[in-house]
């Protein structure tokens, strides 16, 4: 579980930093869109498993004196990240679909295209894929400030919940 | 996993000083800082001068003005279909599935080489062919050829330099001679090129025009030896000199007229040669013409069949980066490739969400 989830962050970091710089540039453009697509298409993979992980398995619990309004904050922040991570590379596929274009991800290795040629519908799941990437980029560094806060200023354990080595209990 | 509960006692002997806080608030403030930083300067928000494909094209909308729906360059165009018949000499080369004997269904689309989709058809204007080869199990092969012999500039920098010394002067309609003589004078290359540009006898029509690559590209065969190539199609409709200026060429259309009238007597076909590189042969500059008698290898033949305008046609649906590559063919290092690719994916993102203007090419004119 807790591998999954550090794994997954740093290719999701690795994500959008890739897709922040491809498009604004000429020289990389085609090296980092090679490496986008596949990269997007292993993260609705794991996230995938990591959701059927997560229904099957025993998170280790809030304190108990953990405020309400933080535990919503908690549980919305999860269903949103966990949201996104599947919405943003089906929103992917779909729009190279609708472009029409063959979906590569390495070699002669295709994708089928989900939706029909649509220009307009093109336009539109482009522009929601910026979108939801940059509500991600946001989503992402108000969990990380929120851990760091938690750590370092709060000094209440609560990384200890997810953190990757064995932790003794106090 | 250890189910880690922290309880309350240990929450309070952990709770730090007041000027310990402070310091650890600035310290996850600075590291969330750092990490928003660097997002925003990969993504170019530091640099607002570097040239990206938006400001690439941006500059395209600024020359010519934003035509709604239109490719912003070759956005004056008809849709054409037909096939390629592979005679499987270039499988030796390329284990692309295109090189195997038989044929392969192709979507195409003939323009002219000008920002405006209304421009009058002239001799000189760059005229473009777009292709799709439509392979099996999903692969398609698409590539975007000129009938120049080699191309003006070396990388995309020298394009928007081009571009924005040639934009008409709006006092006199034409470029401003001093941003054109200091562009050539930092530019010999582009001299170079518009020398071998001249020594090519344009031809009469798109249908005898011979369209070229441009860019090298590598072909890939079974054992992983990567040859560089650059390729054309030559047409076999026979060659004929521009014509004397007459009354044919006062019509806005003269060209596209041209060819649906040849379109509609009978099939056009071209050969699609590839030239095989040789070490030393530069596949990083376009400018650059490869030596004579480099090995050609006639790999298949191109039959045009079907002409319609663009309004009907589904070519104006199609984005025809030559970067869209089957296994077995790969890009060169020539830095105008992924250039193109990236500035052709910003026209159609931004032409994809608009309005579809009218065609200059109309289906009325394609059916006559």
């Amino acid at each position: 579980m807790r591998f999954l989830h550090w794994l997954m962050a740093a290719l999701v970091l690795t994500m959008l930093c890739i897709g922040v710089a491809m498009v604004a540039s000429l020289g990389d453009y085609h090296s980092l869109v090679s490496i986008h697509r596949p990269l997007g298409i292993l993260i609705l993979l794991l996230v995938v498993i990591r959701f059927v992980n997560r229904l099957r398995s025993k998170v280790p619990p809030l304190p108990p004196d953990f405020p309400s309004k933080e535990r919503f904050v908690a549980a919305a922040s999860e269903v949103l990240l966990y949201s996104l991570l599947f919405v943003i590379p089906l929103v992917g596929w779909a729009m190279l679909s609708a472009a029409g274009y063959p979906i590569v991800l390495f070699g002669s290795v295709h994708l089928f295209p989900i939706l029909p040629h649509n220009l307009m519908l093109y336009a539109f799941l482009r522009k929601t894929h910026t979108v939801l990437a940059y509500l991600l980029f946001f989503a992402f560094v108000a969990h990380f400030s929120a851990v760091l806060f938690h750590t370092w200023v709060g000094r209440d354990g609560l990384f200890d919940r997810m953190a990757p080595w064995r932790v003794r209990a106090r | 996993m250890p189910n880690y509960v922290s309880t309350s006692r240990e929450r309070e002997v952990a709770k730090p000083s007041a000027d310990g806080t402070l310091v650890r608030v600035g310290a996850v403030g600075i590291v969330v800082l750092a990490v928003v930083g660097i997002f925003l300067y990969l993504g170019g928000w530091f640099s607002p001068h570097k040239l990206t494909p938006a400001r690439f094209t941006d500059a395209f909308q600024e020359i010519n003005g934003t035509h709604s729906g239109f490719r912003r360059n070759h956005g004056k165009g008809v849709d054409v279909t037909g096939y390629f018949e592979s005679n499987g000499q270039g499988a030796r080369l390329s284990k692309a599935v295109v090189f195997t004997v038989g044929r392969v269904p192709v979507i195409g689309r003939f323009s002219v080489g000008s920002g405006q989709p209304y421009v009058a058809d002239a001799p000189d204007t760059a005229r473009g062919l777009g292709l799709l080869f439509r392979l099996p199990d999903g692969e398609g092969w698409r590539m975007a050829m000129v009938n120049l012999p080699v191309f003006v500039v070396t990388g995309p920098q020298g394009f928007y330099d081009l571009m924005m010394a040639s934009r008409p002067d709006p006092a006199t309609g034409k470029p401003d001679p001093a941003k054109m003589a200091a562009f050539f004078g930092s530019h010999p290359e582009t001299v170079q090129a518009f020398t071998v540009i001249k020594s090519h006898p344009v031809s009469s029509g798109f249908d005898n025009s011979t369209f070229n690559s441009l860019n090298a590209f590598r072909f890939i065969d079974n054992n992983g030896n990567s040859t560089p190539v650059r390729w054309s199609l030559v047409p076999l409709q026979p060659f004929a000199p521009v014509a004397a200026a007459g009354a044919d060429q006062a019509d806005k259309n003269y060209l596209f007229d041209a060819l649906i009238a040849s379109m509609h007597q009978h099939p056009l076909q071209w050969r699609l040669l590839v030239t095989v590189g040789q070490p030393g042969d530069p596949t990083d500059n376009a400018t650059i013409p490869w030596p004579e008698g480099r090995e050609q290898v006639d790999v298949g033949t191109l039959t045009l069949d079907h002409i319609e305008s663009d309004d009907t046609g589904v070519a104006r649906e199609i984005n025809f980066d030559p970067l869209i590559l089957p296994a077995g063919i790969s890009p060169s290092d020539d830095p105008l490739l992924s250039a193109r690719s990236a500035v052709y994916s910003q026209s159609f993102t931004r032409r994809a969400g608009e309005t579809k203007e009218p065609s200059a090419v109309t289906p009325s004119e394609v059916q006559k």
